[in-house]
Parts: structure tokens; sequence; C-alpha cells
């Protein structure tokens, strides 16, 4: 564990000392500051509950895009600049190597919705939402931005560099994504398999209009360790590969 | 402490080392030579538990790299061709984030300080990576190798784009480990690794084909050697009688202020020769001896014969 600790604060440390983790964060509140006005409230009235429920959706698409950029380089800019030989020489596994990796952008992910907590924040002061509403709204966004970190993560440990991690992340995510569109469109069984792989439509609105049931944290949970699982297995086959 | 026995490692279909067997004694400073492509790099990634043999065995301190990878990197210390470093983090701090990884107890600030002090760091503890010269960076790059006190370094090209002082100064700090340490060190620079190592192990194609020292090579050795004779007096007819004797080839001649070097090519030892035609053709023998390189023609000659066959 204090492996899984040290890794992830030093990826930590790293990434405040970039721009990256500046630029991503600013691009996320600002973009989402603005959808918020634009959509989220908009001209016409609403419904307090139902601003909250907006804001939630368009929270997490820039969650999950926020997601893809700050996974796509835990692993492939390690390979691309050599340093991933200091872990594969040092005594740790690549269980640890990989939580602590997945512990430090989860970790970010999460003080990128702390910041953004004063839009509903706006709407609790100004309208009606219960605290419930708004906590399970978090738990969503996290449990899919968490999803979505270990899917690019994956990407990340499969690609040789950054670029295309983020092309094998976001790809995946965009699949899983669409597919409760194709869930309509095709016979059973595949119709009801596809629409319970889809990890956003039927999976989150739930958490955005403030339910929250327990096959959908049970699915979010299973992708993520899903995911994790394949990224260390993934790094070691590496020694066989050579 | 390091033991390799029978090992083999392919990429796909291609062997990249063949057969390999050969040990290391605790405290030797063994260097591997061969030229680009070799196999040296590969050899040493097995050793650092970087990769796996695909067949054979290689063990260090007594655990198998394959079975026993955790125990092995508890007591290595590595370096690869480009050291693994993090420029956004001071020499210092990314010391201790090695330390602590290596598992270093109570004693990190122990620990840095003796890594710092072996590798010339204290001047630059707390510069940046990023800003560090090439130099510094092989040094840092040393020194987290050293930082948990590991019984065995394995330092992959250590002098790899480092300038004539630099070169002196890795060479210094590598004889400085001798005794404290069990290293194994590869280079294709081949003045450099008689100068540092106990022992050469030469790779040509993935396979062993000369161990030794520096000493022994030689004398085990039935190799040619370049030869510059330096005569008195007419040189020209010397020259022609020189040309007809058996193992003596390339001669080229180059005239100096009073007298004119000879230099000249034996497969086989005709010194004694030499002097006889220069006496009987009324030339004056001022000075006869090898050239330098008479190594690096024996290395050239082993990796040439053993791709030939």
């Amino acid at each position: 564990m204090n492996k899984v600790i040290l890794i992830a604060t030093r990826e930590m440390g790293a990434f405040f000392k970039t721009w990256m983790g500046y630029i991503i964060i600013f691009a996320s509140l600002l973009i989402n500051g603005l959808l918020f006005n634009a959509f989220a409230i908009g001209n016409s009235p609403k419904y307090s509950a139902d601003v909250l429920k907006d804001f939630f959706f368009f929270n997490s698409g820039i969650g999950m895009v926020a997601a893809v950029f700050l996974a796509m380089r835990l692993i492939a800019e390690e390979k691309q600049n050599g340093t991933i030989v200091l872990f594969y020489t040092s005594p740790i596994t690549e269980r640890q190597l990989v939580y602590g990796k997945f512990l430090s952008v989860l970790c970010i992910f999460l003080i990128l919705q702390i910041l953004s907590l004063y839009l509903p924040a706006l709407i609790f002061i100004e309208g009606k939402v219960s605290l419930g509403h708004m906590f399970s709204g978090y738990l969503g966004v996290t449990l899919l931005g968490a999803a979505v970190l270990s899917i690019a993560m994956f990407g990340s440990a499969v690609a040789p560099n950054q670029l295309l991690a983020a092309v094998t992340g976001a790809s995946i995510v965009v699949v899983l994504l669409l597919l409760w569109l194709v869930a309509d469109r095709v016979d059973e069984p595949f119709s009801g398999l596809f629409a319970y792989i889809a990890i956003h439509n039927h999976r989150f609105n739930p958490f955005s209009k403030g339910l929250v049931h327990l096959k959908d944290i049970v699915y979010y949970l299973s992708i993520i360790f899903f995911f994790i699982e394949c990224s260390i297995r993934t790094l070691e086959t590496r020694r066989l590969q050579g | 402490m390091i033991e390799m026995e029978t090992m083999s490692k392919y990429y796909g279909d291609k062997k990249a080392v063949s057969d390999l067997s050969f040990s290391i004694s605790e405290g030797e400073i063994v260097g591997l030579l061969g030229l680009n492509g070799a196999g040296k790099s590969t050899i040493l990634k097995i050793l650092g538990c970087f990769l796996l043999p695909s067949v054979g065995r290689a063990t260090v301190g007594g655990h198998s790299v394959a079975t026993e990878a955790q125990e092995v990197r508890k007591i290595i210390g590595y370096l690869p061709d480009t050291p693994p470093l993090y420029n956004e983090m001071t020499v210092r701090s990314y010391l201790e984030f090695v330390a602590r990884l290596k598992e270093v107890p109570a004693t990190i600030s122990d620990n840095i300080a003796y890594a710092m002090d072996k590798t010339n760091l204290l001047d630059v503890e707390n510069r940046f990576i990023s800003q560090l010269s090439h130099g510094y960076r092989q040094r840092v790059g040393i020194a987290q190798a050293l930082v948990h006190r590991p019984k065995v370094l394995i330092l992959d090209e250590p002098i790899n784009g480092l300038d004539p002082i630099q070169i002196a100064e890795m060479r210094d700090l590598i004889l400085s480990l001798k005794g404290q340490h069990t290293v194994i060190l590869s280079s294709h620079i081949l003045s450099e690794i008689t100068k540092t190592c106990d022992r050469i192990l030469v790779i040509d194609q993935g396979q062993l084909v000369a161990e030794g020292s520096e000493t022994e090579l030689k004398a085990g050795s039935k190799a040619d050697f370049d030869l510059r004779v330096d005569v008195k007096g007419d040189h020209a007819p010397i020259l022609s009688q020189l040309e007809k004797i058996e193992g003596l080839s390339r001669l080229k001649t180059k005239n100096m202020d009073g007298f004119t070097q000879i230099f000249c090519h034996c497969q086989l030892d005709v010194r004694s020769q030499i002097a006889k035609t220069i006496v009987d053709m009324g030339g004056e023998l001022v000075h006869m001896a090898k050239e330098d390189g008479e190594l690096e023609s024996l290395f050239f000659r082993l990796v040439k014969s053993e791709g030939k066959s």
C-alpha cells in the first residue's frame, strides 16, 4: 500500500508541476460553466431539479473527455521517456504500479469535481434541490469518470505513446457510449446485452435524477476493475515479449 | 554472485542471445564488450529482471531472475542506456523517491548522501533534473542505481554520450565501486572497458566469443598484430625485401626527420626476421614496437571470425 501511495503522490506532483494539469482543469471548468449558463439554466423557466439534472449531464460529458486526457499519459509517457525501466527493475509489482497510477488520476478527477461544486451550490442556494440529489449526481459522475479513467489507462498500457493511448482509450469509450443506439436497432439477445454494456445512457441518467441503483454501482465498479486488471496483465506480459 | 547457464533469448523468431553461460564473483567489475546489436543490452535487461530468458537459467545473488524477480530487484541497481529520470523533480527529491521505491528503511538520508557523494552530485542536489547537462544526468542515473546500496550494479553503456573529461570521471567512479559492489557494465568502446574492468566478456551475435582479463585475452590469442619499425638509411631496398617475408602485409612508410617509419601487419611473429633483413640491407634499426591497437585488432578478429562461422 505504501508504494501505491508513493507512486500516486509522485504522479500528482508531476501533474501539477507541468502546464498540462492546469490546462485540463481550467478548460473543463470553463466549458462546464459555459454549458451550465447556456443550456442547463437556459432562457425558459425550469425546475431546479431539472437544472441540476442537466448540469450533471453536461458535467459527465466533460468529465469523460477530461478523464481520457488525464489518463492517456499515465503509462505511455513512462514508456516514451524510458522511465518505466525504473519500476521494472525495482521491487514493485505491476499491480502496485497500476493502482498507484489510477489512484493519482482519480484524485485529480475528484479535485476537478470539487472545483465544479460552486455551480450546483448556486442552484442549491437560489433554487430548491436536495443534498441527496447533489450527492447522487456527483456519485454518478465520479463512477463514470473512474470507469473512463480505467479504460484510458488501459489504452495507455497498450499503446507505445500518448497520442495512440488517447486514440485507443477514446475509441473504447465511444464504442461503449454508442452501444445504447445499437441496442435499439438489433434483436434480442444482443439488444439487451448492448443496453447492459452501454456506459452512459441507461446507467448514468438515474444518478443525474437523484436515483442511486445498486446495479448501476456494480456495473461501474465492474468496468473499473476489469480495465485495471487488463492494464496489469498487459504490463505483466511485457517481460515475456521483450 | 551472477550466474548464467545456457541462456537464450528470442525476439519472435530472432535469436538475440544464444546459449550464453558465464559467472561473475562478488566484488568483480566485469565488462560486456561487443558491437552495437551484439546482445549486450538484452543480457543486462535479463539480469535486471526487465526481460525473461526464453531458455536457460540466470541467477543474481542466488535468486532466479525468472521466478524470484522481486528478490533480485532488491539487490540490484540498474542503469539503462538512457537514465530513467523525471525532469520535473530535483535531484534530491528524485533520489528520495527512488530510495522509497527500493525499500530503503530508516536510513534514507544516509543512503542519499552516500549516492550523491559517490557521484559528486552534492552541488546540484536542489537543481531540477531538466536543468542538468548530459554528464550530470548520467551521474544522477548512477546515483539512483546506487541509492539502496545494492550488491550488484548493472550499467548499460554508462559512458554513452559523455565527453572525455566526463568519461574519465565516470571511469574513476566505477573504479571506486570496486570491492563494495559487484559491477557488470556494457560498452562498445574497448579502451574504456579495459581500463575499468577486471574481466571482459566479448559478445558477438548473442554469443560469448572470448572471456578473460586484458592480459589473458592477449596471451590466449594467436592474434595478428600491427608493428611499427623505425629505420635509418635507404628504406626502399629494405621495403622490397620485407615484402618477401611470409606473414607480413600492409606495409606503409612515413618519412620522419632523419629516419623512416615502416608500418606493417604481422600474421605471424616475424619480428626477428624483420630485424635481420634491415641489418643485412645495411639499415639501422632504431625502434620496433607493437602498435597500441593490439587488443582492438583482436576484438575485431574475434567478432569477424565468429560472424563468418
